[in-house]
């Protein structure tokens, strides 16, 4: 091997790591030209998203399964932090960790009956999941406040050092957004993650291939439920602010319609996928005004186009045409 | 090695298998023929767990392996291929042939997150093993590619090399030359041969009359669910039932 073959092999092998790195050296140094709060504000929220569009993808995406609820697992880790912390006085970083057990067990509870639900169904039962715990929040006055929201909800901090200007809060979020890439780039090259694609592909193969199919469906579920609880926690502690209307079914839409436009089964497209819908209705007035109709718009026209999503699909298209035309010389 | 005993199935009240009994030998390529509607996949499905007779039972080497759910059968080293091609086509080649390593990668997903040393030297591992389960089936320069731009043999030629990947005690193949040209049929023939050299067991489920008198040591008839013969090839290509079951009734009919 000569040093430019060396060196290719090298990038190759380490191409997740390098990117990991790239990103974060960027991501770093970010701050010092787009020092504007409000810009700030909204990569927070890309961040905070990426992670509940990551555990998504990973239960739509990888596993092949349908969840119309996970707003549902976003809100309870929002409104448990928020509750935990204020009402009961514990402190934020136990909150968070108590809070993604909590929200562990209750996908457990709901995925155990729900996944023997396949298609339409499943996405019914979770729609249907959804729509409850949006009942409770709103109606529970007492503990969560209503449709007013709940406010005051501290920073979190060490010590007397609080996460309290968007600028410390980007490196927080963007901290655990990166570290949850990364454990999804880890699991999607293991054996486990490789037990989740066979299962989307074919159930009866993945079963004749040693995959307990049921059990690798919940886990997967309450891995997706306990990242998007982890988000919630940190969108109550990043906002100080949470409210029904963020937790609603149209929210649920919104996360799957960032899954497919980043790609089904791309951690990458995750951050993706979050990013653009997050960013352009920032810019484009028409995706403010419109933007349900919108959402669902490009959710139809890349199901119908491109049904492994935007960036996979247009990436597998590629590799298609790639290989035809290798075969094609060979 | 593999008892099957009374084994019946029914399908709303029609048998799909009544009373089937054979057996298996350690080191053997047993072919399982019959007409079609005889009830072979069916049989293959119940073995492996894809589907549950309703009476009788499946020992696998000393065990009764009748009912388990499927992922416990593969889990005690039987593998099998599908009538028509069940490969991921969202996978490459080499990911479609490591998939066969499921059991071997480890069942737990903290370990799969973290990716501790002793996760990433496994999957070091098993990606060799992968590879050389691809050289073994000449498809190492097309490890890479997506499944969907294979050709169709070459796709069946994946789907052994999953099937055999893991160094299963059986493998069922079901069908492996359906829909293969002459040349294709003569290396897959070649290729069940090597395995049977390698100490193999294999069970053969196929049509191809040619292919089954070439490479099987015993073979066993189905027709209409019931078993209707048995014993080596010559025995079996001789015998008047089997005749009548492949070519009718001639003389009883006229």
């Amino acid at each position: 091997m000569n040093l430019r073959d060396k060196s290719l092999y090298f990038l190759d092998l380490h191409r997740n790591g390098l990117t990991v790195l790239a990103l974060s050296l960027l991501l770093a140094v970010y701050p010092l030209f787009y020092g504007n709060p409000y810009i700030l504000g909204l990569t927070n929220l890309i961040g905070i998203y990426t992670i509940v569009v990551l555990g998504l993808n990973l239960f739509i995406g990888y596993a092949g399964q349908i969840s119309l609820g996970h707003a549902a697992f976003f809100a309870l880790g929002a409104y448990g932090s928020a509750v935990l912390t204020v009402k009961w006085g514990v402190w934020p970083w136990p909150a968070i960790i108590l809070v993604a057990l909590a929200t562990a067990m209750v996908a457990l509870l709901v995925g155990i009956p729900a996944l023997r639900l396949h298609g339409h169904y499943l996405a019914m039962a979770t729609l249907g999941f959804n729509i409850v715990i949006y009942t409770v929040l709103v109606q529970w006055d007492a503990l969560t406040g209503g449709p007013s929201g709940f406010a005051g909800i501290p920073a979190l901090s060490f010590g007397a050092w609080q996460f309290d200007t968007d600028l410390k809060l980007h490196y927080l979020v963007w901290t655990a957004a990166l570290i949850c890439l990364m454990l999804g780039l880890n699991l999607v090259r293991s054996g486990v993650g490789r037990g989740l694609a066979a299962l989307a592909g074919d159930e009866v193969a993945a079963r004749s291939l040693g995959v307990d199919t049921r059990r690798a469906k919940v886990k997967v579920f309450v891995l997706s439920a306990v990242l998007a609880s982890l988000a919630g926690s940190l969108y109550a502690h990043t906002f100080g602010f949470v409210s029904p209307d963020t937790f609603g079914i149209f929210a649920s839409v919104d996360f799957v319609t960032m899954v497919v436009v980043g790609g089904l089964g791309s951690v990458w497209g995750s951050l993706f996928g979050a990013a653009i819908l997050t960013w352009l209705p920032e810019f484009i007035d028409v995706f403010e005004s419109y933007k349900d109709i919108i959402h669902g718009l490009i959710l139809v026209l890349v199901l119908l186009f491109l049904p492994k999503g935007l960036v996979t699909g247009l990436i597998d298209l590629s590799r298609v045409r790639l290989a035809r035309w290798r075969q094609r010389r060979a | 090695m593999l008892e099957v005993v009374s084994v019946c199935r029914n399908f709303g009240g029609l048998p799909a298998l009544s009373d089937v009994s054979f057996s298996l030998q350690r080191g053997r390529v047993t072919a399982l023929i019959g007409p079609n509607g005889a009830g072979k996949t069916t049989m293959i499905n119940c073995i492996t767990g894809v589907d549950i007779p309703d009476a009788g039972r499946v020992d696998f080497a000393g065990e009764d392996i009748t009912g388990l759910p499927a992922y416990r059968v593969a889990r005690l080293g039987i593998s099998r291929t599908f009538q028509n091609l069940k490969l991921f086509p969202r996978l490459s080649v080499i990911d479609n042939v490591l998939c066969g390593l499921t059991v071997q990668g480890g069942q737990s997903m903290l370990g799969a997150l973290l990716r501790p040393p002793r996760v990433r030297n496994r999957e070091r591992r098993l990606r060799l093993r992968a590879m050389a389960a691809l050289d073994r089936f000449g498809l190492t320069e097309l490890a890479d590619w997506p499944v969907d731009v294979l050709a169709y043999g070459d796709r069946k030629r994946v789907e052994l090399a999953r099937a055999v990947v893991s160094e299963p005690r059986l493998i069922l193949l079901d069908e492996p030359v359906a829909g293969l040209n002459h040349e294709e049929t003569a290396t897959v023939a070649k290729e069940i041969r090597a395995l049977r050299a390698q100490g193999y067991t294999l069970l053969l489920v196929e049509h191809d009359m040619d292919l089954v008198m070439r490479v099987s040591d015993h073979v066993v008839v189905l027709d209409g669910g019931r078993c209707i013969a048995g014993g080596t090839p010559d025995e079996v290509r001789r015998n008047p039932l089997v005749l009548e079951a492949y070519l009718g009734r001639t003389g009883a009919m006229a």
